[in-house]
């Protein structure tokens, strides 16, 4: 058993994450998802700043986890807009962009 | 990897997988908000395991503490039991997106499984320098040579607050409606005037999922909390109804006739020996 266990396991992880982010129909839920990627990304990140040695895999994988809340707050914040206005947290409602 | 290390791989991995597929099939928001809860905990561990304790901290408060929480705020707001359409305004999609995720992990494993990794260097020379440790190497690197990722992610993280702030923010348009104009208003609508009616009290059921009975022995609708409606936990008013029609027949058969004090007749001698009588 080695280090690449990890790495299987953020690659999983991912994958998930993707497949909720194209499956779900609720907003939150798609949000979700994309937060799932991202922590599997900073599995990958830890487990390859092991592997080298250094630890810059970990200042990165902080700076994602940085991002993603700022990321998480204005997210929300829009979900929240767009259900006051049309009651629906459902990412079928929003398609008013197309036309 | 040591044996620990081994045992809480096996224990942890396939319960963040499982948690991690109750995000793609749990029917309610809230269930998917618990299960990614779960895999965000066990990343904390995982991150102790791995030799980064600084990010296994920060992964616990920021995800789990800070994240979670908005997430589930937003979920209080939104709608707890906001579940999604099932119907597929793209045909077919639900099938590729299956196929696109499968695809993802056979193409990502085999990748991985490919590489040559080398002899993995472990950070234990960098956690356990004398003068800084792990938290110190981190510093060192973001105050060092990441300074100016730092200090753009500091301006990134005033604009989000920044943009919350203007998205949440709500600009009344109409002056509020005061007492006076709210009490007129409830007039003019035709609103109830009166207090609900109290939920039934009945010789069987005193709680408040029991409807009322109207004076013409109807049972009304709005004295049982519509709350209680939508979720299906209160006994239904029909058959509350059908069972007032039962009670009603019997109560008009020979044999109730001789209940005692309902027609005024039988209170005397008569009515206790024949109550004996039908419990021998």
């Amino acid at each position: 058993m080695n280090l690449a266990w990890w790495l299987y396991l953020s690659a999983l992880l991912f994958a998930i994450g993707a497949t909720t982010v194209l499956v779900r129909r609720n907003a939150i839920i798609v949000f979700m998802g994309v937060e799932l990627m991202l922590n599997a990304t900073n599995l990958a990140f830890v487990t390859f700043s092991r592997m080298q040695g250094t630890i810059d895999g970990q200042v990165i994988a902080l700076f994602v986890m940085l991002v993603a809340a700022a990321e998480v707050v204005v997210g929300l914040a829009i979900i929240m807009t767009i259900f006051r206005t049309r009651r629906s947290a459902s990412v079928d409602d929003v398609n008013l962009l197309k036309y | 990897m040591s044996g620990g290390e081994a045992v809480l791989f096996w224990v942890l991995a396939p319960v963040m997988v499982l948690a991690a597929l109750g995000l793609v099939f749990a029917k309610k928001a809230v269930h998917a908000a618990l299960c990614m809860a779960v895999v965000m905990v066990s990343l904390g561990a995982v991150y102790f395991a791995e030799q980064a304790p600084f990010l296994g901290g920060v992964q616990v408060f920021v995800y789990t503490g800070a994240v979670m929480m908005l997430f589930v705020f937003v979920l209080m707001l939104v709608g707890v039991d906001s579940s999604d359409s099932l119907i597929e305004t793209i045909k077919g999609q639900r099938l590729a997106a299956t196929l696109f995720g499968l695809g993802t992990v056979a193409l990502l494993l085999s990748v991985l499984s490919h590489v040559t990794y080398g002899e993995p260097k472990g950070l234990t020379e960098v956690n356990d320098a004398p003068d800084s440790g792990n938290l110190g190497a981190l510093a060192v690197r973001i105050f060092g040579g990441y300074v100016w990722a730092f200090e753009v992610t500091g301006a990134l993280l005033i604009t989000a607050a920044l943009g919350a702030m203007v998205l949440a923010h709500r600009e009344r348009l109409v002056p509020r409606p005061g007492q006076r104009e709210l009490s007129v208003r409830r007039i003019r609508d035709g609103a109830i005037k009166a207090p609900l009616p109290a939920p039934g009290v009945f010789a069987r059921h005193n709680a408040v999922d029991t409807p009322a009975l109207l004076p013409d022995g109807t049972p009304s609708e709005l004295s049982v909390s519509r709350v209680l409606v939508a979720r299906g936990q209160s006994l239904s008013a029909t058959d509350r109804a059908g069972e007032i029609r039962t009670i009603d027949a019997e109560l008009r058969s020979p044999l109730g006739d001789t209940v005692p004090g309902l027609n005024g007749a039988a209170v005397g001698d008569g009515a206790p020996a024949e109550a004996e009588d039908e419990h021998a």
